[in-house]
């Protein structure tokens, strides 16, 4: 079924064939390979070397590169690592974010405006590598979990959107429990967020892929690997597993890791860091337009 | 509008200015005058305390891990040394951006990064905009929803992640070598030569951001008024008319507000990205700015040059963002909190 408005010419067939192909080699450029990596990582030692690289028509498949990764040890670990920083930093980012937007959600009350500034003028500038490394090296989170998940806690822009959001829920929704004697803590609970599952579920998203994904942070602040979150460890075994980084950032060999793992093993690493964002991302995404669109428009 | 404002200017400047200003601040001292003041403060803080309180967390850790480190900026003055500490660290005043104002490597940084921003602003940035009219034109909404989850989806993915994929398709090992080495051509390792550099990290950032980028184009292509597209084609425009003198204006605000911000930003390129490749491509092509800032810090030890390097830096792109700001208000568009 189309929905081509009656003025509307009818597409050539030339004009529709061609646009029918560009789309399909743009999402093709996206599928395509994550299908291989996944394959790869599913195939038998003898499949991968058989293809000479990455598998593209399956032919043995096996679930030995996971086995093997899941058997405990260094990948097994910062799965671990990476699961618990990202359930509590979202935990912590996305309470302290709705928090936060709805204090700052009416306009007139006592600090309203020079407490948004404050939020508002994290926009015009970070802080700088050096003097946060300072900032968390005084602290004492050298080596913490904490040093992954406070610095970036709060997003100016999450808190930005999630504020817009609650400031277009009507007044009068709220008035009538305050009249009732309902704190604002209840009227947050039980009547705004559960108008709000959308935004707070994208919201929420933007924390955890953000947790999930973080890098950097783990390469400055972590100086014991024992510790490293998962994406640490794909650069270090998929990236520079095969010399493509030659130099080092500060971060110390692994003990007990003596070959460069398996191409299987490698795509198995890759696939483990890609699976959580694939498994959630179609819950999420018919929400995320509207999120994105109205921080957009009302920040 | 400009023109206007300026046109009235001589015959408003005696009036206008001096009667806002006025009456500014009378609205001003309405509501603070002494007297009156104790009263509403009290009753507001009996009215506002759980909203302050709420609003806490988030503007306090905002306050300790984004203001209070501006503080540790006063090292790029001094000769500091981790193991004597801020306070104890002789004050060298401004001999380490001397230094620096000398200093080929900081030059060459800043080189790569214009030359970056350069190249990407051709050749990524007007990516989104095809691509969200290329998407705009899918009439099945079904289709058209699934092809925009699957084009938003690597703005998800890590750095790590696609510089990983990149390496598995354009490296030395990856799947365009052996393909070419299958039909007996000699294998290409795009991912460490200093000369394509520039063409691979733009590839990434469109292979990684270009559809996410469409959603603030998609958003405004909604916006603008399906009768005029209606008009023109009962007038007898073609749909590359149609395009060119309704679409294209329909975008012009975004796309105006979008590049003002984008060359606000134009000494940032992404760190990570840059980090993660730096060493496989080398430093004369890879070395951007806040590369710069890491190596001669973290890695050589020199920590009040890198702090230097990185305040010079910040100072610079927060001129540049202001400026960018000036110029979007200037254009009649919001400026700054449209960042996405």
């Amino acid at each position: 079924m189309t929905t081509l408005p009656p003025w509307a010419e009818r597409p050539s067939r030339v004009g529709g064939l061609l646009k029918g192909l560009l789309l399909t080699i743009i999402v093709a450029s996206v599928l395509f390979p994550i299908y291989m990596v996944v394959l790869t990582s599913l195939s038998t030692q003898e499949a991968v070397t058989a293809s000479g690289g990455l598998v593209i028509k399956p032919s043995g498949l096996s679930l030995a590169a996971y086995r093997e990764l899941f058997a405990g040890g260094v990948v097994t670990r910062s799965v671990g690592v990476s699961l618990g920083v990202t359930l509590v930093g979202t935990a912590i980012s996305l309470s302290v974010t709705v928090l936060a937007a709805y204090g700052l959600s009416r306009p007139g009350s006592l600090l309203h405006r020079p407490l948004l500034f404050l939020v508002l003028l994290t926009f015009l500038f970070g802080p700088g590598l050096i003097p946060n490394y300072l900032l968390v090296s005084s602290l004492g989170l050298i080596d913490t979990y904490w040093s992954l998940i406070l610095p970036g806690a709060v997003t100016a822009f999450n808190l930005v959107v999630m504020r817009a959001f609650f400031m277009n829920i009507p007044e009068e929704v709220s008035d009538s429990a305050r009249i009732d004697g309902a704190s604002e803590f209840a009227i947050l609970r039980k009547i705004v967020l559960p108008m709000s599952k959308g935004v707070t579920a994208v919201i929420g998203l933007f924390y955890a892929v953000g947790y999930w994904n973080s890098f950097f942070n783990a390469v400055l602040y972590l100086n014991d690997n024992a510790k490293w979150p998962l994406q640490v460890v794909l650069r270090q075994y998929v990236l520079q597993g095969q010399a493509l980084i030659v130099g080092q950032s500060g971060v110390g060999t692994v003990p007990g890791q003596s070959l460069p793992p398996s191409l299987a093993i490698q795509m198995a690493i890759v696939v483990v860091a890609l699976l959580p964002i694939l498994f959630v991302y179609p819950f999420v995404q018919r929400h995320l337009t509207k999120g994105v669109i109205i921080g957009a428009i009302k920040g | 509008m400009l023109r206007n404002d300026t046109k009235t200017g001589p015959a408003g400047d005696l009036t206008s200015p001096a009667g806002t200003g006025t009456s500014k601040d009378v609205r001003k001292r309405g509501p603070r005058t002494r007297r009156t003041r104790p009263q509403p403060l009290r009753s507001r803080l009996k009215r506002d305390w759980q909203l302050l309180l709420m609003a806490f967390p988030a503007v306090g850790l905002l306050i300790v891990f984004h203001y209070v480190p501006l503080l540790g900026n006063v090292i790029a003055f001094q000769d500091y040394s981790p193991y004597v500490g801020v306070a104890e660290s002789p004050w060298v005043g401004f001999t380490n951006f001397q230094w620096l104002m000398f200093d080929d490597s900081f030059w060459d940084a800043t080189l790569n990064t214009l030359a970056i921003t350069t190249f990407q602003l051709i050749f990524y940035f007007p990516v989104p905009i095809m691509l969200a009219v290329l998407l705009d034109s899918v009439v099945r909404p079904r289709l058209r929803l699934f092809i925009q989850g699957i084009v938003y989806m690597p703005h998800f993915f890590s750095w790590v992640l696609v510089v990983t994929l990149f390496q598995q398709m354009f490296g030395g090992a990856g799947l365009l070598s052996q393909t070419l080495r299958d039909n007996g051509y000699d294998g290409v390792d795009l991912m460490t030569n200093p000369d394509t550099f520039i063409a691979l990290v733009t590839a990434e950032t469109i292979w990684k951001d270009a559809g996410w980028g469409t959603i603030i184009f998609l958003a405004a292509l909604a916006a603008i008024n399906q009768n005029l597209y209606e008009a023109a084609a009962v007038d007898g425009a073609s749909r590359w008319r149609r395009l060119w003198h309704i679409t294209l204006p329909g975008l012009r605000p975004v796309i105006v507000l979008l590049l003002i911000l984008r060359l606000g930003e134009a000494l940032n390129v992404g760190f990570e990205q840059f980090f993660l490749q730096r060493d496989a491509v080398g430093r004369d092509a890879a070395e951007v700015l806040d590369t710069f800032v890491y190596w001669r810090t973290l890695l050589t030890g020199e920590w009040s040059y890198g702090a230097a390097a990185g305040l010079v830096k910040g100072l610079v792109g927060l001129i540049l963002i202001l400026v960018a700001n000036k110029v979007a208000h200037r254009f009649g568009e919001q400026g700054i909190y449209k960042r996405s």
